[in-house]
């Protein structure tokens, strides 16, 4: 296993290294030109820095035109399913899922969640048969080939308020109100450099409800002067694509009662339908974090028990 | 060599078992979600329970739902079938017991335990062929139950083997009437 | 393995029967056994070993989400929705899967970086390094497709946008585009295909794996002196002593994978994947997964047009040619010293390197816009003179710094400066064998 070639080898590169050195003097102008190589990568280097900080100063100039978006960065809340060991508070979800059913499912469908998974939010199995035949889904065909509408049963998913997504479209101004199933996982602000890094080790992986909470509490702030908003929308600095959306401001103080005695305002609405947005978005999440510390557990403990086998296989070796 | 392996030689070994015990731990809990995934799912388990409205069957009608997938036959039996199934002795059965998911496993196969106390009109059974798993043919044969077109399965108006090679009953899921016009299957 | 050497000797009757038929056993104990390694490798050889779990980790799990996959358009974003909400331990896989595809990547781009370093590629290695490019190449075409497959947004209009690079060649462009997406646009007769081949794919890469490996065992690993084995003290049997460097160094990979898989899953993903393919509107602002932007940030570049060859076809071109390069590194590189520890003007470009390449990275997540793309062409200039013209240049002018004469002599010296530096690696290997 010993190539033969090898033994010659570094002889051969000590021969090779003085007239590399006699060559040195010949190859002068190439050194000059490797130098200001070297120096085009370290100004490079350098560069990406400082223009991330102009591109940001840029923007700030021109309020009344901004190009980027969303204008204000969304709002970072404390959430009860952040971190290694978040759950979710079934409390909350209960309330976001009263808030999404009394507002939202309005106009927005939700039709990847199946009403047998709200038993996750603390319902009973009888709680949520009776929730779910308080809809009426169009099942078919019977025996007689006709559609027909029945009670909604446990298996059965939320129905959408439209029938197909051009009528979704037509009776909202032109632009269909997206499906909330994935909406927290399918929305987030990029986080920029150096912030993005920093969220690894922060475990930050709530822009989704940060961004829906901070949309649905940005309705109240006032275009800047000389801001052309278009007709049919409305002005909203957290919004994602522009200065303002279609969607009309959906929350006002007292509009859905709370059993629970929290407080019946736009800010605590947001926040629980953002919860149980990202619930729905991720609904084996606690499972997902549970099941991670048990494994990072073992690979630590398994990690260790490999590294002193290791240090004990190589002690009569030096390396 | 080393003088540490000589001193301590148990301390190495216990090392070396430790260490492989914990990669066979490991292996066995990575194992463990690749044959998980293969179980029914939440969505298919959802559906293992349906409701049937069977106010529109007269005696002599029968009605199939699907169920897991497989066809159950809910059968209002006439006064006939029910007399017919009832005179049969015990003893010429090829399968003895009732197969009736609701009842103990070792319940004899009477014409009542094929059904359910009260409702004994009433056949309610996974029309699925003990055999190969064909669908057999309703109010056929010679026993007027039903006939399995596949390989001459012959069952009576219980849904009991008489003849052919299949080796047992055809079975009785787990059921009840909810109402006096509604069963739940599952 | 070279013929003639194996020290197996089976030890049962049953191990001489099979020997004598089919020598299996024998082929694994002088590969994985008896395979001799330099003593002196360090952690960064662990990832040949990391890339071969990650490969049938992928495998494995993607062979279990195949099975409740459908590779429709009108059903395959929901039949994804299906395995991560109801299928048993449906989301661990899947998002073992999705994380597993970049950390295939991040463990391939060390391997590949390493390989730069200590100057891997150079005679005898260059077959053993194409052979590795071509993995490369493999890996980047099954990423790619397996993208496709989720039918988010972004799946969708990645594929618009990679299928569109053919349609700028001459003439044929329009007919190959339309050969690769089965249709006008991307749709299930894309879809489908990309699956048959992202199924495939890895097979081949275990297929070019196995020669790859083979390749290997006849020339034996480079170590970080750059220098060949030259006798029996230079080298350590593979079991088990690389075996349980090689343990060591997966684990501590993976406790990083699972970092992400359990607490970061989507970090690495974009969220407009979550949102369900559609062909009539494009996201604001496409990006590629992380692992592809230095190539994408080449590709955008080239804004004008290089002579007779316009801007789209120059960017396709750039972008083909920068990972060609690879391909050519074992002839571009002039220098007779393997490794960058003896080299210090090409470990300075070396370092270069690395930097532009996770700018072109960063540079390519950005919006192609004002500054950005001065800097981006800035950028690949360097990428491609680090090739071009370091790689050669600095081979013929440069003065390596003096080489030990063996691996054994680079060992002990080393041990020996260690001591006054730092006690603790004193401490940690106690000299007792040659």
């Amino acid at each position: 296993m010993i190539p033969k070639s090898g033994d010659r080898f570094s002889d051969k590169i000590m021969l090779e290294t003085t007239t590399a050195r006699q060559r040195i003097s010949r190859g002068f102008g190439m050194k000059k030109i490797l130098t200001s190589l070297a120096l085009l990568g370290l100004v490079l280097a350098g560069n990406g820095a400082a223009t991330t900080g102009a591109i940001a100063q840029e923007e700030a100039h021109n309020e009344a035109a901004p190009t980027h978006f969303p204008i204000h960065k969304p709002k970072e809340m404390d959430w009860s399913f952040a971190g290694p060991f978040g759950t979710y508070d079934k409390a909350q979800l209960q309330r976001g899922l009263k808030v999404y059913k009394e507002v939202c499912a309005a106009c927005h469908s939700m039709k990847l969640v199946a009403f047998r998974t709200l038993e996750d939010l603390g319902y009973s199995e009888a709680q949520v048969k009776a929730l779910a035949a308080e809809y009426t889904i169009n099942d078919g065909p019977n025996d007689a080939g006709d559609m027909f509408d029945r009670p909604g049963i446990p298996s059965d998913h939320f129905p959408a308020p439209f029938p197909n997504e051009q009528a979704a479209a037509a009776a909202n101004g032109g632009a269909a109100p997206p499906d909330m199933s994935l909406l927290a996982k399918a929305r987030g602000v990029e986080r920029g450099f150096p912030r993005f890094v920093f969220d690894i080790f922060t475990q930050y992986a709530q822009g989704g409800p940060d961004y829906i909470h901070s949309l649905l509490t940005g309705y109240d702030e006032q275009p800047p002067e000389g801001m052309e908003i278009p007709e049919g929308t409305h002005y909203n600095p957290y919004f994602m694509a522009g200065v303002s959306l279609k969607m009309p401001n959906p929350l006002s103080d007292d509009q859905v009662t709370y059993d629970d005695g929290s407080p019946q305002t736009v800010d605590q609405y947001s926040r629980d339908v953002s919860a149980f947005l990202m619930w729905a978005a991720e609904p084996h999440l606690e499972d997902r974090k549970k099941t991670g510390f048990r494994v990072l557990v073992f690979l630590l403990l398994f990690g260790a028990l490999v590294y002193l086998t290791k240090r004990k296989v190589w002690a009569g070796v030096a390396h | 060599m080393s003088a540490t392996d000589i001193q301590d030689p148990n301390r190495r070994d216990f090392l070396y078992v430790a260490t492989g015990m914990a990669a066979v731990v490991g292996a066995g809990a990575v194992a463990w979600p690749f044959i998980d995934q293969m179980r029914p799912d939440a969505s298919t388990l959802a559906l293992a329970s349906v409701e049937v409205d069977v106010s529109s069957l007269e005696p002599g009608m029968s009605l199939v739902v699907k169920w897991r997938g497989k066809p159950v036959v809910v059968r209002n039996r006439t006064e006939k079938e029910m007399k017919d199934g009832e005179a049969v002795n015990l003893a010429q059965l090829k399968d003895p017991l009732a197969r009736n998911a609701n009842l103990p496993a070792d319940a004899p196969a009477t014409d009542a335990n094929r059904t359910t106390p009260g409702k004994e009109a009433w056949m309610v059974m996974v029309q699925v062929c003990t055999h190969l798993g064909c669908i057999p043919l309703g109010q056929e044969g010679e026993f007027g139950g039903w006939f399995c077109p596949c390989h001459g399965s012959v069952y009576d108006t219980a849904g009991r083997v008489r003849a052919g090679p299949a080796p047992e009953n055809m079975s009785v899921p787990v059921f009840q009437f909810i109402s006096d016009t509604k069963i739940r299957i599952g | 393995m070279s013929e003639g050497h194996s020290t197996y000797t089976p030890k049962t009757g049953i191990g001489r029967w099979f020997d004598a038929r089919m020598p299996l056993p024998r082929l694994v104990y002088d590969s994985f056994v008896a395979y001799p390694v330099p003593r002196n490798l360090n952690y960064a050889w662990t990832f040949g070993g990391i890339l071969s779990i990650m490969l049938a980790a992928q495998i494995l799990t993607g062979i279990v989400l195949a099975m409740h996959y459908a590779a429709d358009s009108t059903l395959a974003f929901d039949s994804v929705e299906k395995i991560m909400r109801d299928v048993n331990s449906g989301w661990l896989l899947r998002y073992l899967h999705s994380n597993g595809a970049s950390f295939f990547f991040v463990a391939v781009y060390i391997h590949i970086f390493r390989g730069l370093y200590y100057g891997s590629y150079k005679a005898p290695r260059e077959l053993l390094w194409i052979l590795g490019c071509i993995i490369y190449l493999l890996m980047m075409a099954t990423g790619f497709m397996g993208y496709v497959l989720p039918w988010g947004q972004m799946s969708f209009w990645g594929a618009t946008v990679i299928t569109g690079f053919f349609s700028a060649i001459p003439l044929v462009g329009d007919w190959i585009q339309q050969l690769l997406l089965g249709g006008f646009a991307v749709d299930t007769p894309t879809l489908n295909r990309f699956f048959s081949l992202h199924y495939l794919l890895p097979f081949m890469i275990a297929g070019v794996v196995v020669l790859h490996i083979w390749a290997l065992h006849v020339v034996g690993q480079s170590n970080p002196t750059g220098i060949e084995v030259k006798s029996k003290t230079d080298i350590v049997a593979f079991t088990p002593y690389a075996t349980i460097k090689d343990a060591f160094g997966m684990i501590v990979f993976l406790f990083v994978f699972a970092y992400f898989v359990f607490y970061l899953p989507n970090f690495l993903g974009h969220p407009d994947n979550y949102t369900v393919a559609d062909p009539l509107k494009t996201p604001a602002h496409i990006v590629p997964e992380w692992y592809f932007l230095p190539f994408y940030a080449i590709l955008r570049a080239i804004t004008f047009n290089i002579g007779p060859i316009n801007s789209k076809l120059g960017g396709v071109l750039a972008m083909f040619g920068s990972i060609a390069m690879l391909f050519l590194v074992p002839w571009l590189d002039t220098s007779k010293v393997r490794s960058a520890v003896y080299r210090p003007w090409y470990k300075l470009f070396f370092w270069l390197f690395v930097i532009d390449a996770v700018l072109l990275g960063w540079l390519g997540s950005q919006p192609a816009e004002g500054s950005y793309v001065f800097m981006a062409q800035m950028a690949t200039l360097f990428y491609f003179a680090f090739f071009l013209v370091a790689l050669p240049v600095l081979g013929l002018i440069e003065t390596p710094r003096r080489l030990p004469n063996s691996i054994t002599e680079a060992v002990l010296e080393k041990n020996k400066g260690g001591g006054g530096g730092h006690p603790a690696s004193a401490t940690a290997a106690p000299e007792t064998k040659g």
